[in-house]
């Protein structure tokens, strides 16, 4: 990630109010014919132009959420504004600059790879542009397929002619449900960097996502979604710095009954039978290293030796785990 | 209202596509099975049995016949057309597109009302290889044929919407309209039938519909064609009333 935007964003106050929301979401409420609550109460803001990743175990709600944007799933409960403008009783307006990447590999599979991508262009009411199918196609390596039939296509690319379907009719905000699901690693990086250029064109990305990694990697903000709640809406940066954690295991040479007195600043612990001195502290922004290298030095100080220093860095994978198991009681639910 | 156009435009085409590249499905089929009828009671049998209102028999069943094709075709057309779809789940794009009632009729009834014409066309074509037989009302004709490959690939839409399986799909043509269209005067005059079975087959709708457009053939009918008019016209009207519902309250399309 380019470091003048990961220091924009650092800086950047946490919850910040949102002027020019491009989607605002309240006590969205969705419970299924069978009695299943699958959202309860959602509130939800997003902002122009950024990259939000959407995390939550299975079963969270995610795609449901999704649904009741895009007009798939009717809400039981609350409101949708997209652009500004009442997504119930605008509908079309807001429906045309919305694209929709679904989860599950669904189309006419007999269809032809270009014939598809313009049909989808057509229905939202373009006018058909051979050169933007053309540059839609080659923007996902996807040219050279343009006349196969989509049943002929691999699975990874099955999924980017899904994206290029949702791309047809050049949508100002995007959802892609776990786009890079079932896809290996070169080609869920070679996607990473397509989103990344579509956010430099301007448009707004909202992702689901099992994999931290790809929250941590694209992200501008993180959303964590549980049994239809928002938990934690947030900067990535802002997120790691308030609940990032450096652990540091320090093998000593000979067992401590307790930590030096005189290193009481640092948040220290001894485990295995005072063999092994443990630190866990700072903030994800970096602080913790600084301590470790600090403490390092006051232990030569001191004349303790040790054999080894491992250092680990909290991820956002075990913060998520972490609050999905027991969710902060602070009323940082709610978004932005 | 500002309707999408395009976006019906987009429908129509991409469902008049998915015709043609089942072509042998959707129009050589019926058409063999056309012929067949044609074999077996207009050339076969028919040159057993009388006249019928002072016109060959071969004659007599060519609107009866094209009658049981339009209404079998229009409804698997139409009912195919947005079952599919629902199937595979790429239902999702129409869901999420700024489509709506209007736009959606346009293009998947719309398609399959113009198959069933072109259908129509084919088998009048192929009727002229086995029997004689010559249109009074030719502008007569080819609106009443309009006027039910749209209501019934209306019915047949409705149809898509409401099953759940292929079974149903196929339940309702099999066990209703084929049984309602033999039972409708196809290969007979209702006239030829004796009470109680003329007074029952007075409550066939289809009945009404073979008869008008034989009506449009020959000139000679069982009943006045503005009645038959007025019956395509009423089933057309509740067709789009029923989709019409359907759309607001989301049923089968969005959970
Ligand atoms: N069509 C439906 N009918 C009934 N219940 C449903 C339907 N779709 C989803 N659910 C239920 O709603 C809840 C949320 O499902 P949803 O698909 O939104 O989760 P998700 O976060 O997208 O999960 P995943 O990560 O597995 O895709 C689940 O309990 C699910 O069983
Ligand atoms: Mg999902």
């Amino acid at each position: 990630m380019d470091a003048t935007r990961l220091q924009k964003r650092c800086k950047q106050p946490f919850e910040a109010p949102v002027s020019d929301p491009i989607l605002d979401i309240r006590g969205l409420s969705k419970t299924y014919k069978g009695g299943t609550t699958a959202l309860a109460g959602v509130d939800l803001t997003i902002r122009k132009g950024e990259i939000f990743a959407l995390l939550g175990p299975n079963g969270a709600g995610k795609t449901t959420l999704i649904g009741a944007v895009c007009g798939l799933v009717r809400p039981s409960g609350g409101s949708i504004h997209a652009f500004g403008l009442d997504a119930t009783r605008h509908w079309r307006d807001v429906r045309r600059r919305i694209g929709l990447v679904p989860q599950e590999l669904t189309f006419d599979m007999f269809a032809q790879v270009e014939r598809s991508v313009a049909y989808s262009r057509g229905m939202f009411g373009l006018p058909p542009s051979r050169e933007r199918i053309e540059e839609v196609l080659r923007s996902l390596s996807l040219l050279d397929k343009r006349k196969a039939k989509i049943r002929e296509l691999s699975g990874g690319m099955k999924r980017r002619v899904m994206i290029a379907k949702a791309l047809a009719h050049d949508p100002e905000l995007l959802f892609l449900d776990e786009p890079t699901a079932g896809v290996d690693v070169e080609l869920r990086r070679d996607m990473w960097r397509q989103i990344d250029a579509l956010r430099a064109r301007g448009v707004t990305i909202i992702l689901t996502t099992h994999y931290i990694e790809e929250a941590e990697e694209m992200a501008d903000r993180v959303g964590v979604i549980d049994k239809g709640r928002i938990l934690l809406v947030d900067d990535k940066a802002a997120i790691m710095a308030r609940l990032g954690r450096t652990e540091a295991r320090i093998a000593l040479t000979q067992p401590l009954a307790e930590p030096p007195p005189s290193l009481g600043a640092f948040p220290l612990t001894l485990e295995e039978e005072g063999h092994v001195l443990v630190y866990r502290g700072g903030d994800g922004t970096g602080q913790g290293k600084r301590d470790i290298a600090e403490l390092a030095q006051a232990l030569t100080r001191l004349g303790i030796a040790f054999t080894r220093l491992d250092t680990r860095e909290s991820s956002l994978e075990d913060i998520f785990v972490d609050l999905v198991e027991s969710p902060p009681s602070t009323g940082t639910g709610t978004g932005a | 209202m500002n309707l999408n156009l395009r976006g019906a435009l987009a429908i129509f085409t991409n469902e008049l596509m998915r015709a043609f590249r089942t072509a042998f499905g959707s129009i050589i089929a019926p058409v063999l099975t056309t012929s067949l009828y044609f074999i077996v009671f207009g050339a076969a049998i028919g040159g057993e049995i009388e006249e019928i209102d002072g016109i060959s028999y071969g004659a007599f069943i060519v609107p009866g016949l094209l009658m049981l094709t339009l209404l079998s075709e229009s409804t698997s057309n139409a009912s195919f057309g947005i079952y599919m779809p629902r199937f595979t789940g790429a239902i999702y794009e129409l869901l999420s597109a700024p489509v709506g009632v209007a736009e959606t009729l346009i293009g998947f009834v719309g398609a399959a009302a113009v198959k069933s014409l072109i259908l129509a066309a084919i088998i009048l074509a192929t009727a002229t290889l086995f029997v004689d037989y010559t249109i009074v009302h030719p502008f007569y004709a080819i609106g009443f044929i309009m006027l039910v490959a749209a209501a019934f690939s209306l019915f047949g839409f409705i149809l898509g919407i409401w099953a759940d399986g292929f079974e149903k799909l196929q339940i309702v043509p099999l066990l209703v309209l084929t049984p309602l269209t033999f039972l409708g005067g196809t290969f007979y005059s209702i006239e030829m039938l004796g009470d109680p079975w003329r007074t029952v087959a007075m409550f066939n709708p289809i009945v009404y519909l073979v008869n008008g457009l034989r009506w449009t053939f020959t000139g000679a009918s069982d009943f006045p064609i503005g009645l038959s008019l007025g019956m395509t016209f009423a089933f057309l009207a509740g067709c789009v009333l029923v989709i019409a519902v359907i759309f607001r309250t989301g049923w089968r399309l969005r959970e």
